[in-house]
């Protein structure tokens, strides 16, 4: 598509096309990001300036970079603390237990929470048998169900237990 | 030959447009995303890394009920056309293709189900990512979806979770319950009465986020916006699944109101909007995607308002995926460079329409009274 004119400030970057009606009224606004913003209406956002890099870099304005974390290494995947730092992303599982001490702030800073509250996992036992492992599964989200008062489906769930369960 | 022409819906269920409210909310996605222990990250993860996680994916895929029978894809054994409609069809992203033109990494794939709308992508930035993609708004259908395949896959897979910050991921952002669910909406009326900026603003306090047609870093096009749930840890899934579904039916009624006053005050030059849409759509010899995409925001702003009432939201749907790129060069049967790519774009629109949508004259506009499905 052509280059689109801002029709608020003359820039050549018009991006977000605004139809308007008023009094019965039709017209098509060209404008670019900049004033599209300031009239409250903002274009998807870029992601590649936006998440938690942003969050990272507030951090590090606001939150003192601390000595002791710096330098420091995972022992499995080799990322060091300047490595999260720039990229925003752990490096693998044991990076949670090597970045353990800085992870609370930022995962506040995220998700104003700490702590995870959601599904339990219990890691595959190998001596289960397939019928018990089944069984396992579907008591923990009747467990959950009955958590959540969603009893309707716990009922559904509570049928299918029994219909494997020896009798 | 598709590996995926093998499946009864070629993973495009959604376009069916059964589920509740589906002229405004085109579809709804909950994903997981899930990491294997001892093993590094998508993006830090080496070839053995990934081709190991490929491998113990590849065994719990037997052991499956939702899984088994399905398709495998590996995308170093695709040709990249097909990569490209994995990416269009919503199944596949950038980050699993890896970038244009290069090879992409070894042990990436993509497993289609063939009796469940679920599918797994296979070492993009989390080792799995399970998704579940359904018509209409079925969020809660759609979490109890993929809650199902989680299971399953947790009983044979040793995945990465700690007790504090559970489901250990890639990026700190999804960290927690790994949830992200999200409903694809048309919103014209917010759009032409200027509500939307509210809107999207009224979002984000919320907790919720919006973004284009393709997720992550596309824009807005055709006054489609994608919503979805911006935090992961803290709350449980069933909240975070019932939180957006409250925020989404108050969205929609926001929308539906905003339809009704642009009806009451500006009928006429609503109604003139929606037939230069279609007249283009059922005409024009050329149309880029873009193009395409706003004239069909128009058109299906007209469905919903019973105002194009032979024309049915399956076929809206169908012509918003079949005319991506990928798509049109597997029907042409090579490739396309740009300009022949909108005249066959045009073209596949003008018969569809032709063959689906012949709304022969404008007189129905204001009868409301048949919206049956005729052929």
């Amino acid at each position: 598509m052509a280059d689109m004119i801002c029709n608020n400030c003359g820039a050549t970057d018009a991006v977000v096309h605004l139809t308007q009606i008023v009094n019965n009224q039709m017209s098509t606004h060209h404008l670019c990001e900049r004033c599209a913003a300031e009239k409250g209406l903002e274009n998807a956002p870029d992601i590649s300036n936006l998440p938690l890099i942003d969050v990272i870099a507030q951090m590090t304005e606001d939150v003192p970079a601390d000595p002791r974390m710096s330098g420091t290494e995972c022992s499995f995947c080799g990322l060091t603390y300047e490595d999260f730092r720039r990229t925003g992303r752990l490096g693998c599982p044991h990076c949670y237990e090597t970045f353990a001490g800085h992870l609370p702030q930022l995962l506040q800073r995220i998700h104003g929470a700490v702590k995870h509250v959601g599904k339990v996992y219990l890691p595959p036992d190998p001596t289960a048998s397939d019928m018990e492992k089944k069984l396992e599964g579907l008591r923990r989200r009747l467990h959950r169900a009955i958590q959540s008062e969603d009893f309707e489906r716990a009922a559904e769930l509570r049928d299918q237990i029994r219909a494997l369960e020896p009798a | 030959m598709n590996d995926f022409d093998a499946l009864p819906d070629h993973g495009l269920g959604w376009l069916e447009a059964s589920g509740a409210h589906a002229d405004i909310v085109l579809s709804t996605r909950v994903r997981l995303a899930r990491n294997l222990q001892g093993h590094a990250f998508g993006p830090r993860a080496r070839v053995n890394d990934r081709e190991a996680v490929l491998r113990q994916f590849k065994h719990s895929i037997e052991r499956s009920e939702m899984l088994r029978d399905g398709t495998l894809l590996v995308m170093s054994k695709i040709d990249a056309r097909t990569r490209r409609i994995l990416l269009e069809r919503r199944l596949a992203t950038r980050d699993l293709l890896g970038e244009a033109g290069e090879d992409p990494a070894n042990g990436t794939a993509v497993h289609l189900s063939s009796r469940d709308p679920v599918s797994v992508m296979i070492n993009e930035e989390d080792h799995l990512r399970v998704q579940s993609l359904l018509s209409g708004l079925r969020i809660q259908e759609a979490w109890e979806m993929v809650d199902r395949l989680d299971e399953e896959l947790g009983r044979e897979l040793p995945f990465a979770y700690h007790n504090d910050f559970g489901f250990l991921t890639s990026c700190p952002t999804n960290v927690g319950s790994g949830l992200r669910a999200s409903v694809f909406m048309h919103l014209p009326g917010l759009v032409l009465t200027k509500e939307i900026g509210k809107a999207l603003r009224g979002l984000g306090e919320l907790g919720l986020t919006f973004r284009g047609l393709y997720g992550e870093g596309s824009e807005v096009v055709g006054n489609f916006f994608q919503v979805s749930n911006q935090t992961t840890l803290g709350r449980t899934e069933e909240d975070l699944v019932d939180h957006l579904d409250r925020v989404v039916r108050k969205v929609i009624d926001d929308e539906l109101r905003a339809r009704r006053v642009l009806l009451r005050d500006a009928r006429g030059v609503t109604e003139d909007k929606i037939w230069r849409a279609y007249g283009l759509l059922r005409y024009a010899r050329s149309l880029s995607f873009e193009e395409l995409m706003n004239l069909l925001s128009g058109v299906r702003l007209g469905v919903s308002l019973k105002l194009l009432p032979e024309l049915r939201v399956y076929t809206l749907n169908k012509m918003m995926i079949f005319t991506q790129p990928a798509h049109l060069e597997q029907a042409a049967g090579r490739d396309l460079p740009q300009a022949e790519s909108d005249a066959h774009r045009a073209a596949y629109v003008r018969r569809i329409l032709d063959t689906e949508g012949d709304v022969s004259t404008g007189d129905q506009a204001t009868d409301d009274s048949d919206l049956s499905d005729q052929p």
